[in-house]
C-alpha cells in the first residue's frame, strides 16, 4: 500500500510541477555535459586505439639515411620488439594545373607484396597497387576528395627530381595520418597535402634505395619497454645515419589527435561539476524556501509521533524525485547528443568506424553524481528540521518585524509610492534571503560570462596571432632551403611591397626527460613580419644566444629562461647542441620556438638558407602575384594569410572546440533555468499576499509589480556578482580548452560581461512575464484559503 | 508502557511540579508559565480558561510533549516527561497523544480520509479511519480535499484524525477559536461524545467561559499561573452551551 505521505508528496510536487520540472531541467543539463563529454571521450579514445590496432600502427619509428634490409634483423632480437618493417619514405610534388604551384606530398613505400606488417593502411575504394605494375599509386583519400580525383584517374608525380604520370589504383586511409599537414604548416589543408603509396620497387629506384630502407617501424611485444627498445634502435641504426627513434606518443598525427582528446578529456572533468554546483545552489534555494513553506506541515507531522528523520526523509524525497528525474533526463540527453556529437567528430577526425560507448558504470557514477549534488543543498536545510520543536514549528509564522525597514523605508517616503514602499521593505526584512536568490542568479550568470568569455578567447586567439603576431599577407615556402638571391628574387616581382625569410628547421628539444619533436623558425633580430610578442603582446627581440620558446612548450618541458636545452637537428648533418632558453614568449597558436636566423644557419653550418619568406603585398596586385610566385622555381607552396587563418579557425571550430557552441547553449540554458526559478519561487511565495492585495482593491499591474519589482531588484544586484565570478571561472574553463595546438585566453571583456547581462536580463523579462500572466490568473478565493 | 517510571504516583494522568516555562532573554524576555503545581485525574473533561497571554497553550503544550519546560516537572501516569530524550517524547506522543489545533491544521493536499490516515499509519491500534469520520459525523465528507470543506467540517476531521490512534489524552487548543457557536457546538459535542464513548481524557482551552459547563474540572488561567481550580459535580450536554 502506498503510504499517505507518498501520497501527500506525489500531490505536492503536482502542485509545483511547472517549478519541479525547471529544477529538474537545471539538473538535467548538468547531467547531459556530464554524460556527453565522458561518452565522447571514452569513445575518441577506444576508436583511436581500435583504429591503431586494426592496421597495426608501429610503437617506435626511426628515421634513417640508408640502412641494408639486413639490418631489420638486427632490430626485430632487441628485446622487447615484436615486429619490425623498413620502409621508403621520401618527399614527392604532385603536379596540379599548369602553371599553378606543385603540392607537396609524402611517397611512402608498400612491400612489394601484400599487406605491410606495420601501418597497414585502409583502402575505401579501388585497391592497392598491383605488385609488378611500375605505374600505380594508391592516394590519401582527403586529398583525392579535395581534388575530385577517383580510382583510375591520372596524376603527375616528381619523385626525386623525375616527373612520371601515375594511375590512381585506389584511395586510402591511414591512422598514421589521421592529421597531416604540409612540413612547416600548422594546420591541415586536404588540398594542400597528400600521401602517396607505391610498391616498394618504385620507390626504391627512385630514391636510390635497392635492398634498403629509410624508415623503420617497430612494434613491441607485450611488456616490451619502449625507452629501452628506443634506445637499442638507436644504436643498432646509428651507424646508419639513424639516432632518433621516437614513440608513437610524438608522432605527428597521433600528437594532435591526443591533444585534442586530452583537452577534451579536461573539459570533461572541469565544466560540469561547475555546471552541477550552480544547479545544487539552486535546489538549495528552492528546498530552504519549500521547507519554510511547509513548516507548519513538518510540525503538525512531529506533533503526531513522526520523527524528525521521519519528516526530513519525506521532503528529502520530495528533492530526491526531482533530483532523479532530471538526472536520468540529462544521462538520456547526454548520451542522444554524445552520439551525434561522436558521430561528428567521426567525420572530422576522419575515423573509419566510431561508436559511441559509454561505460554503464559511467552512466552511473553520472546518476549519482547528479542527485548527490542536486540533494547535497537539501539536506543542509533538512538539518534545520531536527532542531524544530514541533511547538515552535506550529506557531503561526511571527508577523514580520518591520519596524527597521519602515525606518529605513520612512525615509523615502516621499520619493516612492506604495507598492514600491512594499517591494523595498520586503527586501530589507529579509536582506539574507535577498542576497541568496541573486547569488543564485549570479551563478548562472557567471556561467555565461564565463562561456562568453571562452568563446571570444578563441576569436582573440586567432587575432592576436594572425593581426598582432603575423603581420604579412602571404607566406612562400621553397621546396628545398634556397641562398639568399631567392629572397632577393622574390622582392623584385611587382605587387611585393616588404619580404623577410625565414629558416624553419626539424629538430627534437630535450630537457630531461621531457622531449618535443617540432621545428625552430630562424627569424631577423627584429622581424618586422612575423613577430614574437610578450604576454602584453609587445615585440620580443629575436636571440643568437639563445632560444625563445612559447610558453606552452616551455610548460611542456618544463623549462624556464635560463634553462639549457638539447637541440637534435633532425635534417642535413643532424647535429645536436645545446642551446639556453633566452625568452618566452605569448604564442597563442603553435608551440614555435625561435632562434636568430644566421645563428641557426651556423649551427647547421649552412649559411645564408632559407626555407621561406613572409611577404606583405600590395593587396591590388595580389592575384597576380599569386601567380607569379606559383610559376617560380624552387617555390613549393603559396599560402594566404587569410587561408591560413581560415584553417585554424576550421580546427577551433570543428575538433575539441566544437564543444563550446553546445556549453554556452547550456550556461545559457542554466542562466534562464535559474532565473526562471527565482522567478517562480517569489511567487508561489506571495500568492497569499497578491490575493490580499488585489482584495483591497489593488490593480493587475500594482500587484504585479510588487511581485516583480523584487524580482527585478534581485536580478539586477546578480549582475555585478555574476560578472566577477564568470572572470574567475573562464580562466579555468579556458585552460580546459587550450591545447599544444592554441592557447585560449581566458579573459572576459566587457562585451562579454555586458552580453551575459542583457541574456539574463531577458531571461528575467521573460520569467516576469511567464508568472505575471499566472498571477492575473490567480483565484482570489482559493489563493486565500490554501495557506494561512 | 516503554518507560521506567520515575516517581511512583501513578494515581493521577498528570501532576505537575513548579513547572516554569521561560521565553527569549534579557529585555525580551517572558516568563509564560511562572510556577504551576497542578493535579489532574484520568477520563476527565477538562477546560482551561484564562485572557489571552495567560500561559494556557504553553501550559498544554508542555504536557501534550510538543514543547519543554525550563523549570519544574511534569509527570504523566508517574512518567518524567520533563527527563525524556526527544526520541522518547516522540514515542510518547505517538502513543498516547491526540491533538486538535484552533485552525485545523490539515494537510491541504491530503483528503478527510488520507489526513486520518496520516496518524492510523504510525499508530499501534488504531480504528479505521472510516469509523473516526463516522464518530464525527463526516462519513459523506471522506474524500473531500480541505479546501472543499467548511470550518466547522475541517475542524470535526481534525478531531477524527486525533480520536483514529485512540489516544488517552486529547488536546484541544481552541477548538472552536475560529467557528461561529452554532458550529462550534457541533465540534464540543463530537468532543464530549469522544470523552464519554473512548474513555480517553479530554483538555480543552479555550476563552469562552460558557464552555466551562460542559466540564468535570475547570482550571483558570492568569498570568502565568493558576487562579483557580474548580471541579463541577453535574456538567451539562454541549448542546446547552451559549456563547
Ligand atoms: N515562542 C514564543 N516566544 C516568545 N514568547 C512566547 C512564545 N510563545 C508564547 N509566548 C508568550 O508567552 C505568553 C503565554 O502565551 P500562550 O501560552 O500562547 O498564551 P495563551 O494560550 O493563554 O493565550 C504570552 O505572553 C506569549 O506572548
Ligand atoms: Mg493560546
Amino acid at each position: 500500500m502506498v503510504s499517505v505521505l507518498d501520497t501527500k508528496l506525489g500531490r505536492d510536487l503536482w502542485r509545483i510541477r511547472g517549478q519541479a520540472l525547471a529544477i529538474a531541467l537545471v539538473i538535467a543539463t548538468g547531467s547531459l555535459l556530464l554524460v556527453m563529454m565522458e561518452g565522447l571521450v571514452l569513445s575518441l579514445e577506444q576508436t583511436r586505439q581500435a583504429y591503431y590496432e586494426r592496421y597495426r600502427l608501429a610503437d617506435v619509428f626511426a628515421d634513417v639515411r640508408r640502412a641494408p634490409e639486413a639490418a631489420l634483423a638486427d632490430l626485430v632480437v632487441i628485446d622487447g620488439v615484436d615486429a619490425v618493417e623498413g620502409r621508403i619514405r621520401g618527399g614527392a610534388l604532385i603536379d596540379t594545373a599548369p602553371g599553378a604551384a606543385p603540392v607537396r606530398a609524402l611517397a611512402v613505400s608498400l612491400p612489394d607484396f601484400g599487406l605491410p606488417k606495420l601501418n597497414d593502411v585502409l583502402v575505401v575504394s579501388g585497391s592497392f597497387p598491383q605488385t609488378g605494375r611500375h605505374d600505380e599509386v594508391l592516394l590519401l583519400k582527403g586529398y583525392a576528395d579535395a581534388w575530385k580525383l577517383i580510382p583510375g584517374d591520372r596524376i603527375t608525380v616528381s619523385l626525386n627530381g623525375f616527373r612520371r604520370t601515375f594511375r590512381i589504383s585506389g584511395l586510402a586511409q591511414s591512422p598514421e595520418f589521421i592529421y597531416s599537414a604540409a612540413p612547416g604548416e600548422l594546420a591541415p589543408d586536404d588540398a594542400r597535402f597528400a600521401v602517396l603509396w607505391f610498391r616498394n620497387e618504385i620507390l626504391a629506384s627512385a630514391f636510390d634505395m635497392e635492398g634498403a630502407f629509410n624508415e623503420a617501424l617497430i612494434s613491441l611485444a607485450r611488456g616490451g619497454r619502449e625507452a629501452d627498445v628506443i634506445r637499442q634502435t638507436d644504436r643498432v641504426l646509428s651507424r646508419y645515419g639513424g639516432g632518433a627513434a621516437y614513440s608513437l606518443a610524438e608522432q605527428f598525427s597521433n600528437r594532435f589527435v591526443t591533444e585534442e582528446i586530452s583537452s577534451l578529456r579536461v573539459s570533461a572533468r572541469a565544466t560540469p561539476p561547475v555546471f552541477m554546483m550552480v544547479a545544487a545552489f539552486l535546489l538549495y534555494i528552492v528546498m530552504t524556501r519549500l521547507i519554510e513553506a511547509e513548516r507548519r506541515q513538518i510540525g503538525l507531522l512531529k506533533a503526531f509521533g513522526y520523527t524528525s528523520l521521519e519528516a526530513a526523509w519525506h521532503y528529502l524525497k520530495f528533492c530526491l524525485v526531482i533530483a532523479t528525474v532530471g538526472a536520468v533526463l540529462g544521462c538520456i540527453a547526454g548520451v542522444v547528443l554524445g552520439s551525434y556529437m561522436a558521430e561528428y567528430y567521426k567525420v572530422y577526425y576522419k575515423f573509419p568506424f566510431l561508436v559511441f560507448h559509454i561505460e554503464p558504470a559511467s552512466i552511473l557514477i553520472s546518476l549519482v553524481f547528479s542527485i548527490l549534488t542536486a540533494s547535497a543543498g537539501a539536506i543542509v536545510v533538512l538539518m534545520r528540521l531536527f532542531d524544530l520543536t514541533p511547538a515552535a514549528a506550529m506557531r503561526p509564522p511571527a508577523p514580520a518585524d518591520f519596524s527597521r525597514s519602515a525606518r529605513i523605508a520612512g525615509s523615502f517616503r516621499s520619493l516612492l509610492d506604495q507598492p514600491s514602499r512594499m517591494v523595498l521593505r520586503r527586501l530589507l526584512r529579509q536582506p539574507v534571503r535577498a542576497l541568496a536568490a541573486s547569488l543564485g542568479i549570479a551563478s548562472g550568470m557567471g556561467l555565461s560570462v564565463a562561456m562568453l568569455g571562452v568563446m571570444s578567447g578563441f576569436e582573440r586567439m586567432v587575432d592576436v596571432s594572425f593581426d598582432v603576431a603575423d603581420r604579412s599577407d602571404m607566406q612562400v615556402v621553397f621546396s628545398e632551403p634556397l641562398g639568399p638571391d631567392a629572397l632577393h628574387s622574390i622582392r623584385r616581382l611587382d605587387g611585393v611591397i616588404e619580404a623577410e625569410g625565414f629558416r624553419s628547421v626539424a629538430v627534437v628539444l630535450r630537457h630531461g626527460l621531457a622531449s618535443h619533436r617540432g621545428a625552430v623558425t630562424g627569424l631577423p633580430e627584429r622581424p618586422r613580419l612575423s613577430q614574437a610578442l610578450t604576454s602584453g603582446l609587445r615585440p620580443i627581440l629575436i636571440r643568437s644566444d639563445g632560444l625563445i620558446l612559447a610558453q606552452s612548450l616551455a610548460r611542456k618541458l618544463g623549462v624556464k629562461p635560463g634553462d639549457v636545452l638539447t637541440v637534435e637537428v633532425l635534417e642535413g648533418r643532424r647535429p645536436v647542441v645545446n642551446v639556453p632558453v633566452a625568452a618566452l614568449t605569448t604564442a597563442l597558436v603553435g608551440a614555435p620556438a625561435y632562434f636568430e636566423v644566421s645563428a641557426l644557419n651556423r649551427t647547421l653550418g649552412e649559411a645564408g638558407r632559407l626555407s621561406g619568406a613572409y611577404l606583405r603585398t600590395d593587396g591590388e596586385r595580389s592575384e597576380l602575384l599569386l601567380e607569379l610566385l606559383k610559376g617560380m622555381p624552387g617555390v613549393a607552396g603559396v599560402s594566404r594569410k587569410a587561408d591560413a587563418r581560415a584553417s585554424i579557425r576550421e580546427i577551433m571550430d570543428r575538433g575539441a572546440g566544437a564543444t563550446r557552441y553546445v556549453m554556452t547553449l547550456i550556461a545559457g540554458l542554466i542562466t534562464f533555468g535559474v532565473v526562471y526559478n527565482s522567478a517562480r519561487i517569489a511567487f508561489s511565495e506571495r500568492a497569499h499576499e497578491l490575493a490580499s492585495l488585489r482584495v483591497i482593491g489593488f490593480t493587475r499591474g500594482e500587484a504585479g509589480f510588487v511581485l516583480l519589482g523584487e524580482l527585478g531588484f534581485i536580478t539586477l544586484l546578480a549582475l555585478p556578482i555574476g560578472a566577477l565570478g564568470g572572470v574567475g571561472l573562464a580562466g579555468a574553463i579556458a585552460a580546459g580548452f587550450s591545447s599544444e595546438l592554441y592557447e585560449v585566453p581566458g579573459t572576459v571583456t566587457a562585451g562579454d560581461m555586458a552580453f551575459a547581462a542583457v541574456v539574463v536580463i531577458i531571461a528575467a523579462l521573460v520569467s516576469g512575464f511567464l508568472v505575471r500572466r499566472d498571477a492575473d490568473r490567480l483565484d482570489l478565493v482559493s489563493a486565500l484559503k490554501t495557506r494561512e | 508502557m516503554g518507560f521506567a517510571p520515575t516517581s511512583s504516583d501513578p494515581g493521577f494522568l498528570y501532576r505537575t511540579e513548579g513547572l516554569k516555562r521561560i521565553y527569549g532573554e534579557g529585555a525580551a524576555r517572558v516568563e509564560a508559565l511562572r510556577g504551576i503545581d497542578l493535579e489532574l485525574p484520568a477520563g476527565e473533561l477538562t477546560v482551561f480558561l484564562g485572557p489571552s497571554g495567560s500561559g494556557k497553550s504553553t501550559f498544554l503544550n508542555i504536557l501534550g510533549g510538543l514543547d519543554r519546560a525550563s523549570e519544574g516537572r511534569v509527570w504523566f501516569r508517574g512518567l518524567d516527561l520533563t527527563a525524556m530524550t526527544d526520541d522518547a517524547l516522540t514515542l510518547y506522543r505517538r502513543r498516547h497523544v491526540g491533538f486538535v489545533f484552533q485552525f485545523y491544521n490539515l494537510m491541504p493536499s491530503l483528503t478527510a480520509r488520507e489526513n486520518v490516515e496520516l496518524v492510523t499509519e504510525i499508530a499501534e491500534a488504531p480504528m479505521d479511519p472510516a469509523d473516526a469520520l463516522d464518530m464525527v459525523g463526516l462519513s459523506a465528507r471522506r474524500d473531500h480535499f480541505p479546501s472543499q470543506l467548511s470550518g466547522g467540517e475541517q475542524q470535526r476531521v481534525a478531531i477524527a484524525r486525533a480520536l483514529a490512534r485512540r489516544p488517552d489524552v486529547l488536546f484541544c487548543d481552541e477548538p472552536t477559536g475560529a467557528l461561529d457557536s452554532a458550529t462550534g457546538r457541533t465540534v464540543l459535542r463530537a468532543l464530549q461524545d469522544a470523552n464519554r464513548s473512548t474513555g480517553a481524557s479530554v483538555m480543552i482551552v479555550t476563552h469562552a467561559a460558557a464552555t466551562a459547563a460542559m466540564a468535570n474540572r475547570v482550571i483558570d488561567f492568569s498570568d502565568g499561573r493558576i487562579r483557580s481550580v474548580t471541579v463541577n459535580q453535574a456538567p451539562v450536554s454541549a448542546e446547552m452551551i451559549q456563547w
